[in-house]
């Protein structure tokens, strides 16, 4: 099993109580930090153990800590993005809701590595239930002194607030929370100037996914090179992978990057195979704005390597032949899945969460469920599928913000992978399953 | 003609106002405004009257456009009136792989409504939302701040049952 960084007292009774916390050892690395380490030194151990954004894009943490505008007099921010909504993702309400105090943690080592005096965690609506569990965390996290004035003395002070959003998934861009956050529509900014010059209320801001914060006690427990020692080439670490779909045992698993991805999805330890009686089919594995593989590209890379749960080895052979791990959503389909339903509901889902700032998402967004609905329901052509191929070509890469994208890859990977199925459903004039 | 409401908070939801709108800096009370939309959508029996969006605008000195071009962005905000309990099935690809359809064609059947409508009596309505990210644990629907996960049409059977007979209120102050 590999080392738990994330979930190692995950099932201990109370973990949610600062009292049970604590006795695990809790908040030493605040105690740590604050005590023995400066601001530019817990940056430079982030920076070591090589870890990277685990919302989706994978961007290393420290660069971009890194990036934080120090010159400006105006207050800095730092911001949890707790807005988990990407489509086979359900990895961060694991840790808000029974570890709320390892994200308290990791936010004050964050807060105070980028000189933050006040910070949020933006979660999303639906999971209000969650954030009072935060918020209760939060509390105690101050009556015991760990946050608020002058945290023991350190005359380093901080205030940590919870903010929930109200049913958006594009407010998981970093850009459209801080408009979020600042009471407005969740239209994503234009970039440059990015977060950390120009962010929440026009200061410089850092916006980190949860469980890339819940990973920094460790780290300033245990140092930067000890993270980096675990994992293989640059997917340094462990990762949540949440995995859903026709699986015998679908749930959160933390594993170290690196991990063939075969094992994920037979061994007993993770996945346990897929249900009884059927074969695997498809692999969504990073939540569903990734390229959809079949069977026999999600096991082994086109060259018949063995692919692995990496941001290397997934992403191996491009789109062409390859996907990403993405948010680590890992999305298991049998023989009975109709690819063309499924990725009718993608693109229902990217429709309905399409902002409407650009043209090219506004609008095919809606030509893309439009079509696939047609083609779903045996009204399709077989320009159709072509026409879906095209419409996705003209979104990607032609928005502010990386919606479009999202939206457009599904699409074109289906197609890529699966046409005859689509071709299916426009010759018999009706869905085959 | 709509019924006009007049809703105006008691002191106690006052004091959480307050305390909510001191988490963001001065002059940034605007901030509140997603936290403040909620508790007035659950005080004025799940949704958002132009009066209640005016009140809210007053209590955090903003333009009342200024919270209507809000309340119509964000899916979780109803701007016309919905039941006393809001069934919500999640619809996406995941739940889907595991049912969601039968989940919500039994509540359509039992209720004898389609999604998006609400009963005649105004006790129930069904709306579909987008992943709820509860995906290990499909078929999943939210109803006010609760989430009921691995649904079956048994368990949806007694849930409904017990709302039925409890006469379930899902628009309750979610910091309450």
């Amino acid at each position: 099993m590999a080392e738990q960084i994330l979930l190692k007292n995950i099932d201990v009774p109370g973990l949610a109580s600062f009292e049970v916390y604590r006795k695990l050892g809790g908040y030493s690395s605040v105690e740590k930090a604050l005590k023995n380490y400066s601001p530019d030194q817990v940056t430079s151990e982030v920076t070591k153990s090589g870890l990277r954004g685990r919302g989706g894009a994978g961007f290393p943490a420290g660069m971009k800590w890194g990036f934080i505008d120090k010159k400006t007099d105006n207050p800095r921010y730092f911001v949890c993005n707790f807005d988990e909504s990407e489509p086979g993702t359900f990895k961060d309400r694991h840790i808000g809701q029974l570890n709320p105090h390892q994200l308290i943690e990791g936010m004050i080592l964050g807060s105070y590595a980028l000189g933050a005096r006040t910070s949020y965690i933006y979660i999303r609506g639906e999971l209000f239930y969650a954030l009072k569990i935060v918020e209760k965390a939060i509390e105690e996290a101050y009556k015991n002194g760990f946050l608020g004035e002058n945290i023991f003395g350190s005359g380093y002070s901080l205030d940590l607030y919870c903010h929930p959003g109200a049913g958006a998934y594009i407010c998981g861009e970093e850009t459209a929370l801080l408009e979020s956050l600042e009471g407005k529509r969740g239209n994503p900014r234009i970039k440059p100037p990015f977060p950390a010059v120009v962010g929440l209320y026009g200061c410089p801001t850092v916006v980190n996914n949860v469980e890339t914060i819940a990973a920094l006690p460790w780290i300033i427990n245990n140092g930067g090179d000890a993270y980096a020692s675990i994992g293989i080439g640059n997917s340094k670490g462990t990762k949540l992978i949440s995995a859903c779909g026709h699986i015998n045992k679908p749930g959160i698993y933390e594993i170290e990057l690196g991990l063939p991805v075969e094992e994920f999805i037979y061994s007993d330890e993770y996945c346990g195979g897929i249900r009884p009686g059927h074969t695997l089919k498809a692999v969504v594995a990073g939540g569903s704005s990734v390229p959809i593989l079949p069977a026999s590209l999600i096991l082994k890379t086109a060259e018949g390597k063995p692919r692995m749960m990496s941001y290397e080895s997934l992403s191996e052979g491009g789109f062409v032949s390859g996907t990403m791990l993405g948010s680590g959503g890992f999305i298991v389909m049998d023989e009975t899945t109709c690819i063309v339903r499924n990725l009718l509901t993608f693109a229902k889902f990217y429709r309905h969460e399409s902002c409407g700032q650009c043209s090219p998402c506004r609008e095919g967004t809606g030509w893309m469920e439009k079509i696939l609905h047609r083609i779903e329901s045996g009204h399709g052509t077989m320009k159709d599928i072509d026409l879906l191929v095209d419409i996705s070509k003209h979104i990607e890469g032609n928005t502010i913000c990386p919606l479009g994208d999202a939206a457009a890859w599904p699409v074109a990977s289906a197609i890529r992978h699966f046409r005859e199925e689509f071709e299916e459903h426009v010759k018999l004039q009706k869905c085959p399953f | 003609m709509q019924e006009k409401h007049n809703i105006e908070f008691n002191q106690e939801t006052l004091d959480l106002v307050n305390k909510i709108i001191k988490r963001y800096p001065e002059g940034r009370q605007k901030s509140a405004l997603l936290p403040l939309l909620h508790i007035a959508q659950a005080e004025n029996q799940g949704w958002l009257s132009s009066e209640t969006m005016e009140y809210v605008a007053t209590l955090l000195d903003i333009q009342p456009i200024e919270v209507f071009e809000v309340a119509s962005f964000y899916s979780m905000f109803n701007l016309q009136p919905v039941g006393n309990c809001v069934i919500e099935v999640c619809q996406t690809g995941p739940c889907w792989l595991k049912g969601s359809d039968e989940i919500l064609a039994h509540f359509e059947n039992r209720l004898g409504i389609k999604a998006g409508e609400t009963t005649a009596d105004g006790k129930f309505t069904i709306k579909t939302v987008e992943c709820l990210a509860a995906c290990g644990n499909a078929p999943v629907i939210q109803v006010g701040t609760e989430y009921h996960e691995n649904l079956s049409i048994q368990k949806a059977d007694e849930l409904l049952n017990k709302w039925q007979a409890e006469d379930k209120n899902s628009h309750t102050n979610p910091y309450l």
